[in-house]
């Protein structure tokens, strides 16, 4: 009884953990263009991704209840992944061998497009390089938050959920 | 140091005029709008006073007004509460020296000021503020007190984005939402502000109520009203260890206070003790000010804050260590190090398993007591809750506690987060002006609606020991 999910032992959840919880996205989903996907796991009182989500693709019959992102209905707006202030919702779309993953970055620097990132994983841990193809500075957001998409070798594609930002 | 450049904050704009104070007869480039506590800081200073008979350095800890180690003597007059009083022009600062300064006024008495209205609310953070729109919104004339500089209360320093609905500000950052509110009081004529003015009693004065008041620790001000509501907030609470009273550990709002509200960057590493959601937020505010996080230790065997406020700092590398705790704190004037441990199932220390964090700051984020004193001075009735953070006025479902006029809102009522305290705010408002017969019957509709959406709100895991708690409560006032 009262089994302490490994999560909140140490503040990062697995792939295993996370698609036990919520249904992972179809190959031919991800590949028809980018979807939302929450690593929201908990039950927290908050509604913004459902509120804003133009498609009423995010059920959550109450506040307290975790998003589950009808991915049929997800048109990869990323508003979500704008509005989110537990900064939990990411946008995944494959093309070809590569990945392209949406995050939030509350950091400085702010990376430009065609620049080249550090990729790092939920706990931190830098697993490669990557290339910025899009910004969304803080400005043009629903949720004060810029977001950046970048990609990846497609392997990393559900590993990648932070950028670092090194510049000489 | 000053921070320069911020991903959410602007402080360009903040810093306004260049001022001198005088540390020790040194002068110190200080900015007006800055408290003395943070200008020290600015310019390295963190040792303000030493303790009495041991001699021990003492630094800033809660850097709101509630504890007692940043009093200093401020051009002759002592304990002054550097963290909440703003810098001057030409201001003499130097350690605290208990002693009485010479009255120059020759003993001559003064008329005092007199303020009338109809509710005094005391404290403008989110309980407070909603509560003084509210009671105005339905025709009373209402005095908002704080002691602090700005309004806002905690509202001020949380740069992240509140959870809950978009109507209750989902999705927007405490700073803004801060804004937002003070924008509310200023353009209603029928809300007075008082800033930098400590309620230091509440008395009955015949039908009315009398809050005795300290503006500027020199101005006595006398404010009479029918209904009280106090929205005092809450106290960072601490943890036994060695050498915790070293300047550089602070209560994590001290922190946030330091680099959110004033620019400042606190130091250089730090450790984090609880995992609670001031814990984790407080991570991931210190990276964006440039801090390294070196780790946030958790005696329980989990998180206790939000899974995604964990996640967050995580992915950014800070390693969460849950069962294990600080032990020591070294250093000599200031902290140098900090020695954790892995602590067994009845929390003592397990021997071999210590780590040695080099850091300069030490973040103490172990949960807030309510401030009840202002309550209890007035005759409340008080119960230990342990639900609710500690000692809590007893209350009805109106906010409404055993003292008949006197209501609580937000964290002094126990708790909990700043979506309820507004919330409960306006159910302390509507529910005085209703009281002393301003507002008319159709304004219950309105308590009624504050009190489902705190309901929704609480309907989840992290509000069921709330419920306790308030069920707690509520049983007291029948």
């Amino acid at each position: 009884m009262n089994e302490i999910p490994n999560y909140l032992r140490h503040g990062f959840i697995t792939v295993e953990e996370l698609f036990s919880i919520i249904p992972k996205p179809s190959e031919e989903r991800l590949r028809k263009g980018p979807v939302a996907i929450p690593e929201c796991p908990q039950r927290i009182p908050c509604t913004p991704c459902k509120e804003v989500c133009p498609t009423n693709a995010i059920k959550m019959e109450t506040p307290n209840d975790i998003p589950i992102v009808d991915y049929e209905k997800c048109i990869g707006c990323s508003l979500c992944v704008q509005i989110c202030p537990g900064l939990a919702f990411f946008m995944v779309h494959y093309i070809g061998d590569k990945a392209r993953v949406t995050l939030p970055h509350e950091l400085l620097p702010l990376p430009k497009r065609g620049e080249s990132v550090r990729l790092l994983n939920r706990k931190g841990e830098e697993v490669g390089i990557g290339k910025v193809v899009s910004v969304v500075p803080r400005e043009k957001t629903k949720g004060d938050t810029p977001i950046v998409t970048v990609e990846v070798p497609i392997e990393l594609a559900w590993e990648v959920r932070a950028i670092k930002v090194v510049r000489e | 140091m000053r921070i320069r450049e911020h991903p959410i904050l602007d402080f360009k704009d903040k810093r306004k005029k260049k001022v001198t104070i005088y540390y020790k007869g040194q002068p110190i480039e200080a900015y007006e709008g800055e408290t003395i506590a943070a200008a020290l800081h600015a310019a390295g200073i963190r040792v303000l006073n030493y303790s009495r008979v041991k001699k021990r350095p003492r630094g800033l800890f809660c850097a709101i007004g509630k504890c007692s180690s940043c009093l200093m003597t401020v051009n002759g007059i002592p304990n002054v509460r550097t963290c909440i009083t703003l810098v001057e022009d030409g201001m003499v600062i130097e350690e605290n020296k208990a002693e009485l300064p010479k009255n120059k006024e020759g003993g001559k008495k003064k008329e005092i000021k007199k303020v009338r209205s109809d509710i005094i609310v005391i404290g403008g953070g989110p309980a407070g503020m909603m509560a003084a729109i509210s009671a105005s919104d339905t025709g009373a004339k209402v005095v908002l007190i704080d002691e602090n500089p700005i309004l806002g209360g905690q509202l001020v320093k949380q740069t992240h984005k509140f959870f809950g609905k978009r109507s209750q500000f989902a999705g927007i950052r405490g700073i803004k939402i801060a804004e937002i509110l003070e924008e509310e009081i200023r353009k209603r004529d029928n809300i007075d502000v008082f800033l930098q003015t400590s309620a230091v009693g509440i008395f009955q004065n015949g039908n009315e109520k009398l809050v005795v008041g300290v503006r500027n620790e020199r101005e006595l001000i006398e404010f009479y009203g029918r209904a009280v509501i106090v929205a005092t907030g809450a106290m960072e609470r601490t943890i036994p260890f060695e050498n915790n009273d070293l300047p550089g550990i602070y209560g994590a709002g001290a922190i946030q206070t330091l680099m959110n509200t004033y620019g400042i960057k606190p130091g250089e590493r730090c450790l984090i003790v609880g995992a609670g959601n001031v814990g984790l937020i407080l991570a991931y505010q210190l990276i964006q000010a440039g801090v390294k996080v070196e780790a946030i230790v958790e005696a329980m065997p989990k998180i206790g804050g939000y899974f995604v406020h964990a996640a967050k700092v995580r992915r950014l590398g800070v390693p969460i260590l849950t069962r294990h705790t600080i032990i020591k704190a070294e250093g000599k004037e200031r902290v140098e190090r900090a020695i954790v441990a892995e602590i067994d199932e009845n929390w003592n220390p397990i021997p071999g398993t210590e780590k040695v964090f080099d850091v300069d700051l030490i973040a103490i984020a172990v949960g807030l007591r309510p401030s009840v004193e202002l309550l209890q001075q007035a005759g409340c009735q008080i119960k230990y809750v342990r639900e609710l953070g500690g000692y809590v006025a007893i209350r009805d479902e109106w906010m409404e506690t055993t003292v008949r006029g006197i209501f609580v809102a937000g964290d002094t009522a126990g708790i909990e987060e700043a979506t309820t305290a507004m919330l409960e705010g306006k159910i302390a408002g509507l529910a005085a002006s209703l009281r002393l017969g301003i507002a008319d019957e159709k304004w219950i509709e309105e308590i009624e609606k504050a009190e489902r959406e705190l309901e929704e709100f609480r309907s989840g895991p992290f509000g069921k020991h709330i419920l306790e708690g308030i069920r707690k409560l509520l049983e007291g006032s029948k």
